[in-house]
């Protein structure tokens, strides 16, 4: 499954402070491109953050820290001088609870294009089409584009923000637990859009749920304590993973 | 019935009749306004200057003076109210400074009005030399009123959820196109509704226009912001209390507390309306 592709993103020792407490510890990993990683392991373990690290979203906390390397397509993203906005352009982001903002499905997906100034009717009309095409959605809401975002379903709204999040023009998706508060069939829409997505993004997702993890991803890391574990091929993790306590997660036995 | 009902019941038309009574003592004296100070309400009443020193014709220049007062204390203290908030709870880092400001302006709203008159004389009249004029009435107004503004303002910004911040930032907003474009437009209903808390007070206070604005008497109408105006609330203080036969002028006097009272009611709804209509707008 895991082809040799070469990395997009390459992590290497990072360590990220709130405040005086140490969330992250020396993380390296490579992001391979096109291809989806997932990262597991307890709550607070730290994923999260190291997912927030990669778009440098946790700068809005104030008193946070991060030392080390992030490299995103060879450039340094905690380098001085970074555009952090030009970076979240690059590197966009699914929360995981469904964001909406309270305006029209149009106007939800036109927000990213009309900040880097994209005025016009016909080039906004057609962003919108093409991102809701691509996060699955544009079927079901394409004759009530100017209707607010909040009368849709928990499902469409999470796949509503995956469109906003395509709008403007990302290479790299980050996902944060996008389908845990969603029920059983909007979460296998939403796996399934991962699956395609996967085709033209590199994709990195934090679950909590193990099968979704080994449903989705190419790659996984796993995640305890503020300490990489282990990363590998999704599949040999699952069925053979080096480390024991990799081993008592996936099948179970704490966390 | 048991005792726990008995006690719901209790507790129920306790705090009922307490309700009631507050809702009753502010019937009364509207009641007592609306009745004696409605017959005094006609178009001459409403349109003239008055004469002999308040007992007769009537008093179009204090309506006009407080108009003037109220729509300009607003038009100073809603924006700097507003960018103060903005401020406050969207860029200054939340510590021990902002908490030293935030106590300030609670402080300040406490302060009574008597001694934002005296300021207002001092800055403005005096210093500034702008002289007792409305521009020193209006500005003084504004600096009573800009504590309110700015704690509603900053509870309406605090309102809007996290999320919608980050979402935009995430999406590679600045910080200023966040509150521009999704966090203001949410937040301004609630802002219009602290200002209407404003507007009341501007427009009812008699002891800051006292000393920066109101005069005694001044049949004429003021040619610029620099003149003196008259002054519904100081007008009916006047009337009540400086007039040297105030029984006489009773019906003047009920005549302008009705007229005060229906434009601060008037300058309420246009804000109900105006937040009734943002809201309609956003909503989540």
């Amino acid at each position: 499954m895991v082809t040799n592709t070469h990395a997009d993103v390459q992590v290497s020792d990072l360590n990220f402070f709130y405040g005086a407490v140490q969330a992250l510890h020396g993380i390296t990993i490579d992001i391979p491109e096109k291809q989806v990683t997932a990262l597991i392991g307890p709550s607070g373990c730290g994923k999260s953050t190291f997912l927030r690290t990669l778009n440098r979203m946790n700068d809005i906390i104030v008193g946070t820290r991060a030392e080390g390397r992030v490299l995103v397509r060879g450039a340094n993203i905690y380098a001085p001088g970074t555009d952090v906005a030009a970076l979240r352009r690059r590197v966009g982001m699914v929360f995981q609870k469904s964001n909406p903002f309270p305006k029209s499905i149009f106007d939800n997906v036109a927000y990213g294009p009309r900040l880097f100034g994209v005025r016009g009717r016909n080039e906004l009309t057609e962003i919108v089409e093409k991102s809701l095409v691509r996060a699955g959605l544009w079927a079901e809401v394409k004759d009530r584009l100017p209707a607010s975002a909040m009368a849709l379903s928990g499902g469409q709204q999470q796949r509503l923000c995956i469109a906003r999040a395509l709008a403007v023009g990302p290479e790299i998706l980050l996902m944060d637990e996008p389908a845990s508060a969603l029920d059983p069939r909007s979460t296998a829409h939403i796996e399934d859009l991962i699956g395609e997505l996967r085709e033209n993004y590199t994709i990195v997702i934090v679950t909590h749920n193990m099968q979704q993890a080994a449903r989705v991803s190419d790659i996984t890391a796993f995640f305890y304590e503020g300490h990489i574990i282990e990363t590998g091929p999704t599949q040999t993790m699952f069925t053979t993973p080096t480390q024991k306590q990799t081993e008592d997660y996936i099948t179970g036995r704490f966390g | 019935m048991n005792k726990r009902n008995l006690l719901d019941n209790l507790g129920l038309w306790t705090f009922r009749i307490i309700a009631y009574s507050v809702v009753g003592a502010v019937a009364y004296i509207l009641l007592d306004i609306v009745v004696k100070g409605a017959p005094s309400i006609h178009w001459d009443f409403l349109s003239s200057p008055p004469r002999k020193s308040g007992a007769a014709g009537g008093i179009f220049p204090a309506i006009l003076g407080t108009v003037y007062l109220t729509s300009g204390a607003m038009l100073v203290a809603f924006p700097l109210g507003m960018a103060s908030a903005i401020y406050l709870s969207e860029y200054a880092r939340q510590g021990r400074f902002t908490r030293a400001i935030r106590l300030a302006i609670i402080t300040l709203s406490g302060v009574p009005s008597i001694v934002f008159g005296l300021f207002g004389l001092g800055l403005f009249v005096l210093f500034f030399g702008f002289g007792a004029s409305i521009l020193s009435g209006c500005l003084t107004l504004a600096c009573m009123i800009l504590p309110t503004i700015i704690v509603a303002s900053e509870e309406a910004l605090r309102a809007v959820p996290q999320y919608l911040r980050e979402g935009s930032l995430a999406l590679g907003a600045g910080p200023w196109q966040t509150i521009r474009k999704n966090v203001l437009p949410y937040a301004i209903p609630g802002m219009v509704t602290g200002s209407i808390l404003g507007i009341g007070r501007a427009a009812g206070e008699t002891a800051p226009i006292l000393l920066t604005a109101a005069a005694f008497y001044l049949p004429r109408l003021p040619k610029s912001a620099l003149d003196p105006c008259m002054a519904l609330p100081y007008h009916l203080y006047v009337l009540a209390t400086q007039h040297p036969s105030a029984d006489q002028v009773r019906p003047m006097q009920y005549g302008t507390a009705f007229t005060l009272v229906a434009i601060v009611l008037f300058f309420n709804v246009g804000a109900i309306l105006l937040r009734a209509h943002f809201r309609k707008k956003y909503q989540w």
